[in-house]
């Protein structure tokens, strides 16, 4: 290959990719990663895991550093970024199921609206309820004979994640009872093995690498997992565990336990902002539409990569990623909830747990 | 046996990873970015990771594992240095290092208590390596054997420490222990989410306060100022005594203090849910209770030093076990080691109850590349310890304005507030009180520490013992009073008879002398202020929320009770009693020729002008005014000073990826980094 060839070609290559890229390139720059939790929790490993390939699908291949600000819960964070406008493309935030919950039910400590943020991607995960062996005997695939007996469980608030499956095991009609104060889903798994308490549930990632050795070595029976989002939005089996019951078969089969009306709807509007679309990438407001469809092609680019299965198997599993449009329907549906709903979770809480939310 | 067929093939094929150059090379340079961040205060392992972290995607297994385990293995090695020369307690790992530790540095001794400090790190590190090899594959039974009750047990058996450190008068340690305690339950409730002394509309103390802020006011604000205003060197004659032979030589007489107090660190390392923050003090206590002649403590006792430091580094192997085994990191480095190792190769290892049968072999290397990374670590600390103990014999003044600078940055570090900053100043005021009167700042400090744990397992055992007496009341019994719970209470009555016993010959204050009544009762006054205010704000919480009210409500109760007999005694006893110490009455506070409003005003100074231009401006601008007129030094000294200590914030940050506390001034402008 002569210099003049290479020059050539290299004049084409120039022009070809010039259209898509001719307004943004990050050359030289550093994109900021802002995650509303400390160093140490699964939003930090998720934006740990896509900031190296994020950096090298954006034109110019800056590098994506992840910033954290931990507060209050997370709404520190969010409501630090909803006064953030677009400047330079620079700045990306990451949202998770425990920002989206408090918005959801009006904490006030909430100064953001998602309606203002833009989002480019989101992944999901699912979750898995399991019992001891003594009562998971009990279980029949319906609820029916778990009814008069007493569980105890670890939960971490139930104003959080924990709000799913203790709503889930309510409406089956079950007695669960919380003990708070635990730090991370690990915990309430070790607290399960010690034998104190005797149901748990972990999302899918966590039960792959510790709930399930338990069901092997026969110290733990599976009961349910919450199920997935099919694309009408309905409720089906989880992919990653075909052979479990979701918890919308179960509840069927339990007496008392309706797969429609408030209480169900209530369910499934919070399971949605929790598990499907848990994680959600978000551009500030006012940024122009040429930087998010860098951004979306960039992500998409992320997930076209051959080997993106398998080396995303521990952030995202089967759980389909959502780019682009994908993202803004699943960030809709996660930060929407019907008053009805919303208004039963809150009696709920209060009665059940005596949490207010003022 | 069917253990030692798998154990031992593992174990060879660990080395056989390990021993390659490349290998070692990456521990290396692991150890020496570790060694670069640990020196700086309250920064640890965290930061350290969390810039590791872009680069371990997809690299080689083995590889990015020497370079995290070389970069967490030395930080509580070298966060030594700051404990021992500054007095700043470095990491919640060494704060009972400082105890002892800083006056050893004070009478010219640093170079000798940094090097037994060093050897008896390198030998904990060895003796937790070791037995953790045969420990580990047997070590799951034990670990589910420790339930709340037994959690709870041990960090009551840690809150007894207070008992050895509690000073001359007991019930000062106890009511320092106590607004410790208080002061640790400030912020939203874990169990029921009431908040505590604190409010949604001052969003900052929701999250309550970060045991750096803590440990550096109650101990480097009062050490600095109190420095400060006596103007001369840290080493009293600014000249190094021992060198740092004698150090070793220390250690190797007090060996077996050294493996005990390894083997206490590594089995509290293992226990899940408790961290490192309790290991340092129950070592310290172990120490004491183990000497013989115990007049020195808290004087410059070296065994002070050796037993903390023996336990420190044999906690970071036992931290391990929960971490591989269960997937429940003991403290926050551990966190994100458990998250980079998923991001390591192609992603297949995965920390959690499968890692002993699948990856025995990475498990061993870890466990050793720890125990290599400590002698590696340790030998260059003890190398560059000699040329750093010089420091103690630099003029205060000179260092003074760094540390301002240093702890500020840190105290900033921990949660990116400016009222990070402020929490720093208030806490560090009451420790310079805590300090002048005698009140034990350990035990204020193990009752910050402790104060969540207790309540949060006793909440929990409570209510899970409830749901077992409900079943049947042996069941209960069983769950409450199992054979661990039983020789922890042993322990633990023991160790609090022996500890009051003692306490009177213990100083951590030194001999402080008594002064006049006004100033002590004075001060009793506010804290039992304080401490009422606390109780009316739990007595306030619904009680529907009964787990978060109790316990603020039993310690402050038992609180108020001791200040209440310290306020007759107090209005009884003559001037001159013990319990009117008072180090403004005489001494080397009292002789000092800066007094402490003026030497503190240079601190608020700088808080109160990184509040108007950012931290950057404020800083050049206090460094300069303070080396002029304070320093008196001249003005070429003062600008290479202050252009280096700039440089210094700014490499650190920028490497670290760090921003500065901003101010109003970068609210209404916008300016580049590092003004911005």
């Amino acid at each position: 290959m002569t210099i003049k060839t290479l020059a050539a070609s290299a004049a084409t290559l120039a022009l070809l990719s010039a259209p898509a890229l001719a307004e943004v390139d990050f050359s030289g720059k550093t994109i900021e990663w802002v995650i509303p939790f400390s160093e140490t929790g699964g939003s930090a490993k998720w934006a740990n895991f896509f900031a190296p390939l994020l950096a090298q699908e954006l034109p110019g291949e800056p590098t994506v550093v992840v910033k954290f600000m931990p507060g209050a819960g997370s709404t520190k964070g969010a409501n630090w970024f909803q006064e953030q406008e677009y400047e330079d493309g620079t700045m990306l935030f990451g949202s998770s199921g425990s920002t989206q919950f408090p918005y959801l039910l009006d904490d006030p400590r909430v100064r953001y609206e998602y309606g203002d943020w833009i989002p480019v991607m989101a992944t999901g995960t699912g979750g898995v309820a399991y019992l001891n062996p003594e009562d998971g005997a009990k279980f029949d695939g319906s609820a029916n004979g778990l009814q008069d007996v007493n569980l105890i469980f670890g939960s971490q608030g139930a104003t959080g994640l924990d709000l799913v499956p203790l709503l889930a095991w309510k409406l089956l009609g079950m007695n669960v009872e919380p003990v708070f104060g635990i730090k991370g889903r690990g915990d309430g798994r070790l607290m399960f093995e010690r034998g104190e308490a005797t149901i748990d549930y972990q999302t899918s990632s966590g039960y792959l690498s510790g709930g399930a050795e338990l069901v092997e070595a026969g110290t733990a029976v599976p009961m349910m997992s919450w199920g997935a989002l099919d694309e009408d939005g309905a409720i089906v089996r989880d992919p990653t565990f075909p052979d479990m019951p979701s918890f919308k078969e179960v509840c069927a089969a339990t007496e008392g336990c309706e797969t429609e009306g408030v209480a169900w709807d209530a369910w499934k509007a919070f399971f949605i902002a929790g598990y499907p679309s848990q994680k959600i990438a978000f551009l500030p407001q006012g940024t122009p539409q040429e930087v998010i469809d860098t951004y979306v092609a960039a992500f998409e680019a992320v997930r076209a990569r051959p080997d993106f299965a398998e080396i995303s198997s521990n952030e995202v599993g089967q759980y389909p990623m959502f780019v682009g449009e994908g993202a803004v329907k699943a960030t809709k549906e996660a930060t929407t909830v019907s008053p009805e709903a919303k208004a039963y979770v809150i009696d709920w809480l209060k009665d059940s747990y005596g949490v207010t939310i003022k | 046996m069917d253990l030692f067929a798998t154990a031992l093939p593992a174990l060879a094929d660990a080395w056989a990873l390990i021993l390659q150059p490349l290998v070692l090379g990456y521990l290396v340079l692991g150890v020496v970015m570790g060694l670069a961040v640990g020196v700086f205060p309250g920064l640890g392992g965290i930061a350290g990771l969390s810039l590791l972290l872009p680069f371990m995607f997809g690299m080689e297994p083995v590889l990015g594992l020497a370079l995290m385990i070389g970069m967490v293995a030395v930080v509580p090695t070298s966060d030594t240095f700051s404990s021992v020369l500054m007095g700043i307690p470095g990491s919640s790992a060494s704060q009972a290092t400082v105890l002892d530790g800083f006056p050893l540095a004070r009478k010219g001794q640093a170079a000798r208590a940094l090097s037994a400090a060093f050897t008896a790190s390198l030998f904990g590190g060895l003796v937790g390596a070791c037995f953790l090899t045969l420990f580990i594959v047997v070590a799951r039974p034990l670990v589910l054997a420790f339930g709340l009750p037994e959690m709870l047990m041990i960090s009551v058996l840690g809150l007894s420490m207070v008992a050895v450190l509690a000073g001359r008068v007991a019930l000062k340690g106890l009511a320092a222990a106590g607004l410790g305690m208080l002061i640790g339950t400030i912020g939203v409730a874990d169990a029921g989410g009431s908040l505590r002394m604190a409010s949604y509309d001052f969003p900052y103390l929701t999250d309550g306060l970060q045991l750096v802020i803590v440990g550096l006011g109650i101990f480097a604000v009062p050490e600095i100022v109190s420095l400060l205003r006596q103007d001369q060197s840290i080493s009293k004659n600014a000249s190094l005594g021992a060198g740092w032979m004698d150090g070793v030589r220390d250690w190797f007489a007090n060996k077996w203090l050294s493996v005990r107090c390894s083997l206490i660190g590594v089995l509290v390392g293992v226990i899940p849910g408790l961290g490192g923050s309790v290991v340092d003090w129950i070592a310290y206590g172990h120490a004491v209770q183990t000497t013989k002649d115990k007049s020195n403590f808290g004087k410059g006792e070296i065994r002070g030093v050796i037993g903390p430091e023996s336990s420190n580094n044999a906690k970071e192997g036992g931290g391990l076990v929960p971490t591989l085994l269960f997937g429940i990191p003991g403290s926050g480095s551990m966190a994100i080691f458990i998250g980079a190792i998923a991001l390591l190769g192609s992603g297949d290892i995965e920390v959690g109850p499968a890692m002993l049968r699948d990856n025995l072999d990475i498990t061993y290397s870890i466990v050793w590349l720890l125990a290599l990374a400590n002698v590696v670590g340790t030998l260059l600390c003890i190398g560059v310890s000699g040329g750093i103990a010089k420091l103690t014999t630099i003029r205060f003044t000179y260092l003074a304005p760094f540390l301002f600078m240093l702890i500020a940055f840190a105290a900033f570090q921990s949660g990116q507030n400016f009222e990070d900053i402020l929490a720093l100043f208030a806490i560090g005021l009451i420790g310079i009180f805590l300090r002048r009167f005698d009140w034990s700042r350990p035990a204020f400090l193990i009752g910050f520490v402790l104060s969540n744990p207790v309540e949060k397992f006793s909440n929990q055992a409570f209510q899970i013992a409830s749901f077992r007496f409900r079943r049947s009341f042996e069941e209960g019994m069983d769950y409450i009073f199992s054979p661990i719970v039983i020789v922890l209470l042993i322990i633990t009555v023991v160790s609090v008879v022996l500890g009051l016993r003692q306490a009177k010959t213990i100083m951590a204050e030194g001999d402080v002398q008594s002064g006049s009544k006004r100033a002590p009762i004075v001060f009793l006054l506010v804290i039992m202020a304080y401490v009422v205010t606390a109780l009316l704000n739990a007595n306030a919480i619904p009680d529907y929320n009964m787990t978060d009210k109790i316990v603020p409500l039993v310690i402050g109760g038992i609180t108020l009770v001791a200040l209440l007999i310290l306020l007759v005694q107090m209005i009884l006893r003559p001037e001159g009693n013990t319990i009117f110490a008072d180090k403004e009455a005489s001494g080397e506070d009292a002789d000092a020729p800066y007094g402490l409003w003026g030497t503190l005003a240079w601190f608020a100074s700088l808080i109160a002008a990184t509040y108007f231009v950012g931290f950057i401006l404020a800083l050049a601008g206090f460094l300069v005014v303070f080396l002029r007129v304070r320093a008196q030094a001249p003005w070429p000294k003062t600008l290479i000073l202050t252009a280096c200590g700039l440089a210094l914030m700014c490499v650190m940050a920028g490497a670290l990826n760090r921003d500065f506390p901003p101010g109003l001034l970068q609210d209404a402008v916008d300016l580049p980094w590092p003004l911005h």
